[in-house]
């Protein structure tokens, strides 16, 4: 299972590489988000895959057993929400772009002097 | 436990969620004011209560320390949110006078309060995956605040600032990731007893360079340092002297924080092999660019470049020393940098452009401008009593002391190179003849209420040389905080004993 997600992760990471290495601005956003997304996967897995019960105590207020560690959720979670606002952010920023540059691709966005 | 470490994170966050309710100007302005001013007043209270009585904590949700997150006041952290409040208390009062209406009036105080709320919260947190939350809320809102306006070479480079920035947060989350699956823990000062306890050299190693790139991008460290002069020369220049002043100086504070209490486990690697050298080619590249450039926003932000250098250089080195020297560079620049760049745009207000070669002569048409002017850019030089000598002697005086005499050796060359871009911009903007506009009258409401923020600023720039005495003492109480480890992390973690609970 492991192996599995690591394989994922590492498609995933890939994808996002050779989108950042594109020419349209479109491409590269989601490149560096998709880079997250591949992030969030790897940190899912810091907690290790196992088959253990929600860390939520029983009525008598003891364990039900050895339980997951649900610290790597709560990061990835929290990770995901704040992915998702930039996400937004970049492409409101990349249309914006596009209608004052009206060009999508990144070389003819390099810097001018003084304009 | 004291509430008042939370003071500088929940006040802006409040005064934010305000502010976002209204449009109307008056309003916006005067609870900004009203915000920043008590901000300054509680930081300086809080940093007061650390001088007295240590380090100050605050377990938020009244969670035991290394269970829930928890908020660490320490000398450094305290001046370090006391001069960012200082700070944006010139920048917000400089924004009344320098901000075109459309700008001031589509949520640039809102998002000013957030990014306050990210830059203390870096500042305040004992808690490494919390910093990448007030890491990112403190993007966020620089985000907003460089794009402001929607001009088209503003629009350009903050899609750069923004993708760059979104591509190292994730190697953020990675090396957080990293410390989490091999320590299992995410709290600071727990986190440094469990690598004191276990012996993971290489991997540890490894964390320590994925968080150096990542604190790195946001210091500007060359060679990482390439989105900055663009980003800040197109950004509106009130936000910009925030941006430079204190934002750039959170990386510094982070790697400050790290490379003193976690990753000293090989210091003969990251600290020696690593990071020196890449502080020394910071400082000669970004005074390298500044020499060369003609623009005065530009010169300024290559030089911020130059000047992460030296606080790198301290960090390197890492005796009590040169970690007192930075703490002093940091808080220096702080106020010297944002400084410069009020001057900047006030010169910008004046004449339409920033650009030196069509510009000249403010000396004859504008005299208090470039008197207060060349008093900040000599205290950026380090010219005595202002308080850039200070800094700079203490850290070249460790790097003399641990026998590194070429760094020594460039960071003088650098000071010279600083002087000659000061001068630069002196000789073309403000010495010779009249040139360009003049937009703005020498005797004009605007023009006097942005000469008393300098003027303000220049003036606590002078009172930190003058008393150096009582600074250079608070640094080196700092210093010592910092480098013992253990003092940190028994005001965090109190009585605990991480291995009681096995791991």
């Amino acid at each position: 299972m492991e192996l599995l997600v690591a394989i994922t992760v590492g498609v995933v990471v890939a994808s996002s590489v050779y989108l950042l290495l594109a020419r349209e601005t479109l491409r590269v956003i989601v490149g560096s988000v998709l880079l997250g997304y591949g992030i969030n996967l790897a940190l899912f897995i810091s907690g290790g895959i196992a088959t253990m019960a929600p860390p939520i105590l029983l009525d008598d207020g003891s364990l039900p057993g050895p339980v997951m560690d649900p610290i790597p959720q709560a990061l990835i979670l929290t990770a995901i929400v704040i992915g998702l606002g930039v996400f937004a952010l970049l492409l409101a920023l990349g249309y914006r772009t596009y209608e004052e540059h009206g060009t999508t691709d990144v070389s003819s966005l390099a810097g001018v002097e003084h304009e | 436990m004291n509430n008042l470490v939370a003071a500088p994170i929940v006040l802006p966050l409040a005064t934010g969620a305000l502010l976002i309710l209204t449009r109307r100007l008056p309003v916006q302005r005067s609870l900004s004011l009203l915000s920043v001013g008590l901000g300054l007043i509680l930081s300086l209270r809080l940093a007061g209560q650390v001088w007295t009585e240590g380090v100050q904590t605050l377990g938020l949700g009244n969670w035991p320390a290394p269970f829930g997150i928890v908020l660490v006041a320490d000398l450094t952290s305290a001046a370090f949110v006391a001069a960012t409040y200082a700070a944006a208390v010139a920048v917000v009062l400089f924004s009344f006078y320098s901000l075109e209406r459309a700008q001031e009036e589509h949520f640039y105080y809102p998002a000013f309060q957030y990014l306050l709320v990210g830059v203390n919260g870096s500042f305040l947190t004992g808690d490494i995956f919390n910093l990448f939350v007030f890491f990112e809320l403190m993007l966020m809102s620089s985000y907003v605040l460089a794009a402001l306006g929607g001009r088209r070479a503003q629009l350009r480079e903050t899609l750069k600032y923004v993708l760059i920035n979104n591509v190292v947060s994730g190697f953020f989350l990675l090396g957080i990731g990293g410390l989490f699956r091999t320590y299992g823990t995410l709290n600071m000062a727990d986190l440094a007893v469990r690598i004191q306890m276990s012996d993971s050299g290489g991997w540890l190693s490894v964390i320590a360079v994925v968080f150096l790139v990542v604190f790195g991008l946001k210091a500007a460290m060359v060679p990482l340092h390439v989105w900055l002069p663009e980003t800040y020369t197109a950004a509106p220049t009130a936000v910009v002297a925030f941006f430079a002043g204190v934002l750039s100086k959170v990386g510094v504070y982070a790697l400050l924080r790290t490379y003193t209490l976690l990753f000293v486990a090989d210091v003969g690697f990251t600290h020696q092999q690593l990071l020196l050298p890449l502080a020394l080619v910071t400082m000669v590249v970004g005074i390298m660019g500044a020499v060369a450039q003609v623009d005065f926003k530009r010169i300024l932000s290559y030089d911020i470049v130059s000047q992460i250098g030296y606080m790198l250089l301290g960090i390197a080195i890492l005796t009590p020393m040169s970690i007192a020297g930075t703490v002093v560079f940091v808080l220096h620049q702080m106020v010297v940098k944002t400084v410069l760049f009020l001057c900047a745009g006030a010169a910008e207000r004046v004449t339409g452009t920033t650009h030196l070669q069509r510009t000249g002569g403010l000396l004859t048409t504008h005299a208090p401008l470039a008197v207060l002017y060349l008093m900040a850019g000599l205290a950026l030089v380090g010219v005595p009593p202002m308080s850039g000598f200070f800094g700079k002697l203490a850290l070249l005086r460790a790097a003399l002391e641990a026998e590194r005499f070429l760094s020594g050796t460039i960071a003088l060359v650098v000071s010279l190179g600083t002087l000659y871009a000061v001068i630069k911009i002196f000789r073309l903007g403000f010495w010779g003849e009249v040139l360009g506009d003049r937009r703005l009258n020498k005797d004009s409401r605007e023009f006097r209420g942005m000469m008393a923020v300098i003027g303000g600023l220049v003036a606590l720039s002078a009172v930190m040389g003058l008393g150096a005495q009582f600074v250079f003492e608070y640094a080196a109480a700092a210093a010592g905080q910092l480098l013992d480890g253990q003092a940190y992390i028994r005001a965090v973690l109190g009585t605990f004993d991480p291995a009681s609970y096995g791991l």
